[in-house]
Order: C-alpha cells, then structure tokens, then sequence
C-alpha cells in the first residue's frame, strides 16, 4: 500500500513535471536553505543603533505599548516597582530562571513579591527578559524555555518585559540571525514569540479593544 | 459544511435583501481599505516586497516537494511528528486519531480556515469531543451556529446588539443583569469565559500561515493571543496545514511577513507573530509534550503545473475581498462555501468543482481592485476568466447564455457583418430612445432591464471613434 505521503508528494511531482526539471533545481533549494539570501529590508530599519533604539521606542507606542528607557541595570527593579503602582496592581510578578533577571538587585525593593517558575494563570503581573527588538515596527522578541517560560507572555493581565539597548536590532533578519547562531543553523527555539503591543480584537464591529485573550498592558523597559 | 454555492444567485439576492447583514457590511467598506492604503503608503518599499515575495512562493512552488521533504525532515529532527492527507477525510480521521490517543475530551481552536475546508468541528463534535474557537469572532460565529463569513474577520456579519443577544442566551451562569452595552464589556466577557476552557483543554489546533523548510518551524500570526494560549496550554498541539503553506527560509518569511499585515488590516506587523518548532524541550517548564503537523493536500497538487497555479501564493490577508464591490455587496455567506470574494471564486471551484461553484467566478464585474491590491500580485481576474471558460467548454453554463454567446460569437467574427448590424442596431434604439435617454423595457434584455434602465446609444460607436482616432483626425 503506498503511503499518504508518497501520493501527495507523486501527484506533486507529476502537477510539476518534476521528472523533467533539471539537476539545477535540486541544487538551488539546497543552496536558498543553506545560503538564505536576503530579500527587500526597508531602509527605515538602516539607521546609527541609537536611532534604531528610538525608532524602536516610536514604533511600540504607536501600537499602544508604554515604554520607559533606563540608564543602569541597577534601576530595573524600582521601575519594575513603580509601574506595579501606577497602575494600582498587586506588588507581585512571576518570572523565569533568566540570570540576567535573577542577578538585578530586588533587595531594594523589599515588598515587591517575586515567584520564579512558568505562570498559571491567576497572575496580575509577568516580568520576562526579551532576546531582542525590532525596531522597523517596534516588535519584541522573545523565546521559550526555563528562562523566560512562554506562558508569561500570555497568561497575566499585565505584561513587563525589560530589554537591553544592545539587543534592539534594525529589522527582523538580523535579529533571526542572531537566533540562527545562538541555537545553530537550521535550529530554532521551541517557540519565538514576535510580541508587537498589547493584545487586541477588532472583532466586534471592526471597533478596536485592547486587552482580548493576551496581556492587556504591554510595559517594555530600555536598559542602557 | 454544505456548500451552498450553486444557488449562489439566491444566496445574493437574500443578503442584499439583509439589513442587519448590510448595516455589518458597510464597516468593511470604510475600515479595511483605508488603513491597508495607509499602511502600504508609510512602507517606501511596499511594492518592492510584494514583488519579492511573489518570487519566494513562485520558487517554492515550483520545487514544492523538494521544499515539503526538507521541511519534513526538521519537524521531525525537532522531536514532532508530521502527517499526511490526501483529502479532507484523511485529515479529520488523523485529528480524531490523536485526539483519542491522547485520551481527550475538550479541544480548544485556534483561527483556521483549513479547518472550516475539512469540516473538522462537526466531525469530532460528532465523536464525543467538545470543539472550542477561541478567536472571538470565531467564538461568535461558532456560538451563533454560522460559518465565517471573512477569511480574517469571522464574524463581520454580526452587530453588537445581536453579538449582545447572543452571549446573553449562552452565558446563562452570568448574571442576567449585567451591563454589555459597551463593547469592550463583551471582550472581557468572552475573555473570561474562554480563560476557563484554555486552562482545561487537552488538545490545541491551529492552523498556520507559513510552514518553514529550512527550520522545521510553523508560524501563527495572530492579534488576540487566542492562538498561543490555545497551542501553549494543552498536552498537545495540532498545527493544521495546506501545502502551500511552505517558506524557504526566516529570510524568506520576514518578507512575507512586511507584506501580510499590512495588507489585511492595515497593521505594520500583528500583535502576536509566533514560531513554533517541536514539542517541549528538557526543561521548559510549559508548552505542549505532543507536536504534530497535518499536511493536507485536497486538491492543490492537482493546481499545480495549470493556470490556476498561481492561487497557491495566496497568503489569505483578506484585501481581495476588503477591496471587492460584489463582496461588499453580498457579504461571505453567499458565496456558498469556506473562501469569499475574490480568492475563494478562483479557489472554490479549484477545490469543490466549478460544477457546484460555476457562479461565482461569474460573479464579478472583473473591476480589477482585487488583483491591484494583492500582495502576491495573483491574477484573480484573468483566472476568474479561465474559469468561465472551462465552465462554458464542459457545458456547464446555461442553454440561454451559451446561444447567446454563440449568435454574439458569429457576428463578432464577421466584422464585415457584424459593423453594419451593429451600426444599425445602435442607430435605431438611438432614434427610439431620444426622447428619454433611456429604456425600462428592451425584448430579450429583461435580465438587465428588470435591475436597471438600458442607457440610449449616443454618438458614434467605440469602434469608429477608435478606427478615427487612428487616422489622426
């Protein structure tokens, strides 16, 4: 009995004369899977790092995220402290294992409660650490994992997520092939979330509301 | 689902008739097109990319199973498991499959339309499972009994009244009292409601937009967040395919991706742009344990190497439909099946028959918005055009249309016959209709006339003023 697979890929090959399609063919699939060429990049996205950072900063508020940019790491906690009261919430958030997070200084913050694990659903708040930005339309990055578990990005009402200044990139390939060397050719994280603004529905009416089944809130904080 | 489009022209006539349906429409008419126009206006290089990806999916194709091998290959180096079907009933019967392996009972949806093309809820509802949508407007739809009536916006035949209506008679356990009069009040309400059923769910489905060859990867572009919890809580995750879902690269996607959005709905890039490559790994404290790919094929092998191949670089952004007079006219539901407008008159027939969807290829003034306004430059109208014509070669138009055609035929090959006639045909109803401009009544054009009046031929005819013109007069 031939298998499902073999038809589908049969008739495929038939629909595309694929008998008759020279070697070169075979040869240039390999190459564009091995080579990955480049396409268009919008020349917005070309720009000095620093304005890549502000263009970064333009882009996420116009999609409704708020976003403060910190000098030292050491300020984190305080702001991660004060957002939490600005918007009257509960002084607590879940967190991965991310050692960049876990080596912040929380002590000066005392009252603000951290659990480290993936989130469960009945958080307020979630902290993560994005792996990078883009700043052609002001999208985070982020990856799954213990150190920054995905439901985090998914579960709480209230999203922050904390970015260094040197992991903003320009646009989506350079940040793709940085995950390309970080996790090796032809290998990716279980999941790459691209997180751009908070979540929302135009469903009802063509009306757009914030806040549908993700994170009502997205806060990003610059650091450096 | 049952099609219904071969009464395509009842369908029609019953949506125009429609006020509810018509009050719904005329937010598409404004919404869409303007912020699709914006968007593409603030991207200098919005041109250039829609030619590049057009290139990346006429490459993809044309080397289809060298693609779809090499993207089997890292699924599976990634720990998941990718299935193969033929038609719609293999697929459902491979989804049932691993649904009952898994020993489930609740599955909740993530938005997709391959999904509406099998059949899929009705099936395992069937079968004992509960079926969840989770996307809002699929959530209303679902609710309401009713299949999407947009590729991207499900429920944009529905009103908020009625939205309102509707969650009143299913969310019994909420208070009767309660305020929906604004519509951020039914967001939260469904947000709730739906909270429950993803934290409860043992199996999620999806569909994808891209499927990656070099990765191994499947993407969801989403802007609710419905799809990552619906992929991210259960123990499983179904990714639900057609082939042509299939990208090179990450290179390759990012420029598909620049031109997605913006020509749906008018964002620079959707809220949530997801890559999912395999089940959980050592250590990850969340994400599904099973990662299964369904690869459905149902008729696309069969579009490859025709005319209508180049259907496949459809990336279902909706601006076909967005930008069509007869869709905003009609709405999705009369086209009688799972794809509206535009794409779905080339694509039904493709995959159902033009048979059975004969009309709605037909159904168009072949303006040619849709063509001018998708990102993958498919020609929807010349391929509207094969359709009627294999339509009327196989005999499937009426006996009316098909002589009609034949007389216009004869004389439009006789030129030496046919200006004369012509001339004199125009010259007498010119003559007739002086006095008012126009008719309400013509023999053998009650078709038009019962619509509209029949505008008096004025001046001289298209073909002399042309053969004058050409003579430099």
């Amino acid at each position: 009995m031939t298998s499902s697979r073999e038809t589908v890929l049969k008739a495929v090959r038939r629909s595309l004369q694929a008998d008759s399609r020279d070697r070169a063919a075979g040869e240039a699939v390999e190459a564009r899977l091995a080579e990955a060429p480049a396409g268009v990049v919008p020349a917005r996205a070309r720009r000095p790092h620093e304005e890549q950072i502000g263009l970064f900063i333009e882009m996420a508020e116009a999609v409704d995220a708020t976003v403060e940019r910190v000098d030292r790491t050491d300020a984190v906690p305080g702001r991660v402290a004060d957002y939490l009261r600005s918007r009257n919430l509960a002084h607590s958030i879940v967190h991965g294992a991310d050692a960049w997070i876990e080596e912040l200084p929380w002590q000066t913050e005392p009252a603000l409660e951290r659990r480290q694990g993936r989130a469960m659903g009945d958080e307020q708040a979630g902290f993560s650490r994005a792996f990078g930005g883009i700043a052609e339309s002001g999208t985070l990055v982020l990856t799954s994992g213990p150190d920054n578990p995905t439901t985090i990005n998914f579960l709480p009402e209230y999203h922050i997520v904390a970015i260094r200044a040197e992991d903003i990139d320009g646009d989506y390939e350079t940040v793709l092939a940085r995950i390309r060397e970080s996790y090796g050719k032809g290998r990716m994280p279980r999941l790459l979330n691209m997180i751009t603004g908070p979540s929302r529905s135009a469903d009802i009416q063509q009306t757009l509301l914030l806040g549908a089944h993700g994170p009502r809130r997205l806060h990003i904080i610059v650091v450096g | 689902m049952q099609i219904t489009s071969p009464r395509f022209k009842l369908n029609a006539r019953e949506a125009i008739a429609d006020p509810q349906l018509q009050r719904a429409l005329a937010h598409v008419q404004v919404g869409f097109i303007e912020k699709r126009s914006k968007a593409a206006g603030k991207l200098p290089e919005f041109d250039a990319l829609r030619d590049s990806s057009r290139d990346i999916k006429n490459h993809t194709l044309a080397n289809l199973d060298l693609y779809l091998e090499a993207y089997e290959a890292r699924v599976t180096e990634a720990g998941g498991h990718v299935h193969w079907a033929v038609d719609a009933e293999e697929a459902r019967k491979i989804i049932l499959n691993i649904c009952q392996e898994a020993g489930a009972r609740r599955v909740t949806k993530g938005k997709t339309m391959v999904a509406e093309e099998i059949a899929l809820n009705p099936y395992l509802e069937e079968r004992g499972l509960e079926v969840v949508e989770t996307d809002l407007g699929e959530y209303i739809v679902q609710l309401r009994k009713e299949a999407p009536s947009h590729i991207i916006a499900p429920a944009i035949h529905v009103n908020k009244d009625q939205i309102e209506a509707d969650f009143r008679r299913f969310h019994t356990d909420l208070p009767p009292e309660r305020n929906l009069e604004a519509p951020e009040t039914l967001l939260a309400e469904a947000r709730g409601v739906l909270r429950d059923r993803f934290l409860t769910a043992d199996v999620g489905i999806t569909g994808a937009n891209f499927l990656i060859a070099e990765t191994g990867t499947s993407i969801i572009v989403t802007n609710e967040g419905n799809g990552d919890l619906t992929q991210t809580l259960p123990r499983v995750h179904i990714v639900l395919a057609s082939l042509e879902k299939i990208t090179p690269t990450l290179e390759d996607v990012s420029q598909l991706l620049r031109v997605l959005a913006r020509s749906a709905t008018g964002q620079e890039m959707s809220v949530y742009t997801t890559f999912s490559t395999g089940p959980r790994r050592p250590g990850d404290p969340d994400g599904p344990e099973e990662y299964h790919v369904v690869l459905l094929d149902n008729g696309r092998s069969g579009m490859l190497g025709t005319q209508f191949q180049d259907m496949l670089r459809c990336i279902r952004c909706g601006a076909c439909m967005n930008h069509c007079p007869v869709y905003h006219a009609v709405g999705g539901h009369a086209y009688g099946w799972v794809y509206p407008g535009p794409m779905g008159a080339v694509l039904t027939p493709s995959l159902v028959g033009v048979d059975k969807a004969g009309h709605l290829p037909n159904a168009s003034t072949f303006c040619g918005r849709c063509e001018q306004v998708c990102p993958m430059h498919i020609p929807l109208p010349k391929m509207m055009r094969h359709w009627r014509e294999r339509e009327f070669e196989r005999h499937l138009a009426p006996a009316s249309a098909r002589w009609g055609l034949r007389f216009f035929a004869f004389f439009a090959k006789r030129p030496a016959l046919y200006r004369p006639l012509a001339g004199l045909a125009m010259r007498t109803l010119g003559a007739l209709g002086r006095a008012k401009g126009r008719f309400r009544r013509l023999p053998l054009a009650g078709g038009w006339t019962s619509k509209r009046d029949f505008p008096a031929p004025e001046g001289k005819s298209f073909q002399a003023q042309w053969a004058q013109r050409r003579s430099g007069r």
